[in-house]
């Protein structure tokens, strides 16, 4: 499956400053295996030692929270767009 | 001058110079002003802080510009009122409400941090400010945009109260409805802040900007007399309040402006219909779940929220707790201010007071000992949420006769007949 990584600004410095970069796998996980890959050191900061989404990183498929999916077992199809994104304070 | 030292890592103690960054290259954790404490105790006093303007700023040493405030001389120092007759309907002592409802110039808490986040804005040289919002945050960043001659774009979910969408547009920003929640506004507006060069006060300018917060904190603590409340009570959406409060506290301890060893305990209140933080603390973990939102207090309908894991935090080491309250407990709560108090908050605030009763009836917080309850926000803003639970105006023909016959039927209680609409 090839899918479309959307890259906040703290991880660019992985991707050769591209906000966008294409990567394969069948589930997010294997996604975040590919993209480590080809941008080594990017995935341990997407993803704790034991392999959690860390706190304060949401990863959204299609602009759904993976959370509310199947976390980072979720499957992922060709074309789907990925984000990965910094928790943001609000409301009230 | 300034005491401010830099930006630190909440997590991993990174250090960062003061940019306009809001989270850690290394782990995503978010950035903290970080200040010299020793500075501060030397220089600051109760006296000199008594002999400054009423607003926000009196607390400068611990707030983080650099140069002179350039918006907000008007913002914070709302009322700390002793609520007697709330106190009474609860049963408590003693029992005051900081009513932030009233706030300079659009009506909530949220006139504090944004006062921080536009001077700052100022100092770092934008000239376009933005926002992701549930409306207050909205309001208070066009209507300051306004004042200090900035582009301005806000964005918020569709779907939300007329005077929300109202009370932003007529400053003249751009806004930008997003088709879905908070949650996607939230996200969408992190990769716009990513693209484009703009201050978002709750994204990029998010350090400095929650500062403002614990102004809330401080004006308690001075208009106690420079002591803290045993317990205090406050919503949580994103989470930036509560955090910010024990902040503040701590701090005020720390510079020596209350006594070292003061308690005050902080409860977390949220509505049943999003209360993700809540659910964590009442399971007995520090990790926040998101849910999808449905409650009708929307400016506290955020299903992800960034600081949940702080709020948990702070309740814990404070000693305090949290609640959730229906929709209808809500709407009680709503109506319970306004009418032993005279202060009408939106459905934030009705949760405040709702959850504040909760508590209270649980044992939880004690009927002798003394409580704030934080009013974040202003029941004018979200007139439709209560338009179903009030009298409707008496509708009769300008004549006396008319007067005296339903005045006779309102003095007997059968009100029904004559009543329009």
């Amino acid at each position: 499956m090839s899918v479309r990584v959307r890259v906040p600004t703290p991880l660019r410095k992985f991707t050769q400053g591209s906000d966008e970069v294409d990567a394969n796998g069948a589930t997010v996980s294997a996604m975040l295996d590919d993209l480590e890959q080809n941008h080594p050191g990017i995935k341990e900061r997407i993803m704790d030692e034991n392999g959690k989404v860390r706190r304060f990183v949401n990863v959204y498929v299609n602009g759904d929270d993976i959370r509310f999916l199947k976390n980072v077992d979720t499957a992922l199809k060709d074309g789907d767009s990925i984000s990965i994104v910094p928790a943001i304070a609000g409301g009230m | 001058m300034s005491f401010v030292q830099g930006l630190k890592c909440r997590e991993c103690k990174r250090e960062y110079p003061i940019a306009p960054l809001h989270v850690c290259e290394d782990c995503f954790g978010p950035l903290e002003v970080e200040y010299d404490y020793d500075g501060i105790r030397q220089s600051v006093s109760r006296e000199k802080i008594a002999s400054r303007a009423h607003n926000l700023w009196r607390y400068r040493e611990l707030l983080p510009i650099e140069e002179e405030p350039r918006v907000g001389l008007y913002s914070g120092f709302t009322p700390l009122i002793r609520a007697r007759r709330l106190g009474e309907a609860l049963g408590v002592e003693e029992i005051y409400l900081k009513d932030d409802s009233v706030n300079h110039p659009t009506f909530s808490y949220k006139d504090r941090v944004v006062s921080v986040a536009i001077s700052k804005a100022i100092e770092f040289g934008y000239e376009t400010v933005s926002c992701a919002s549930t409306g207050n945050l909205a309001n208070s960043v066009s209507a300051h945009a306004a004042s200090a001659g900035l582009n301005c774009y806000v964005f918020i979910p569709e779907g939300l109260e007329e005077g929300k969408i109202v009370g932003s547009a007529i400053y003249g920003p751009r806004t930008i409805a997003i088709k879905g929640t908070y949650d996607d506004v939230n996200r969408l507006c992190s990769e716009i802040g990513d693209k484009y060069q703009w201050a978002f006060v709750n994204v990029n300018l998010r350090p400095y900007y929650s500062e403002g917060a614990k102004t809330h904190a401080f004006e308690v603590a001075e208009q106690l007399g420079w002591k803290l409340p045993r317990h205090i009570v406050v919503g949580s959406a994103g989470g930036t309040i509560l955090p910010k409060l024990a902040k503040g506290f701590k701090e005020l301890r720390e510079v020596g402006l209350v006594g070292r060893d003061e308690p005050c305990s902080i409860y977390s209140a949220q509505a049943a219909g999003c209360s993700p933080i809540i659910d964590a603390l009442k399971k007995g973990t520090d990790v926040v779940d998101p849910v999808k939102p449905n409650t009708i207090a929307t400016s506290i309908a955020i299903g992800n929220p960034a600081d949940g894991y702080y709020v948990i935090q702070a309740v814990k080491e404070s000693g305090g707790w949290g609640e959730n309250v229906t929709d209808d407990e809500i709407l009680d709560g709503i109506k319970l201010l306004a009418s032993t108090e005279g202060i009408f908050t939106e459905p934030a605030g009705g949760t405040e007071i709702a959850v504040t009763r909760k508590l209270i009836e649980q044992g939880r917080i004690p009927r002798d000992e003394s409580i704030v309850v934080s009013i974040t926000g202003n029941g004018y803003k979200t007139i439709e949420t209560v338009a179903h639970i009030i009298d409707r105006p008496y509708s009769i023909d300008a004549a006396l006769g008319t007067f005296d016959a339903l005045y006779d039927e309102l003095s007997q209680g059968s009100s029904e007949k004559a009543r329009a609409g």
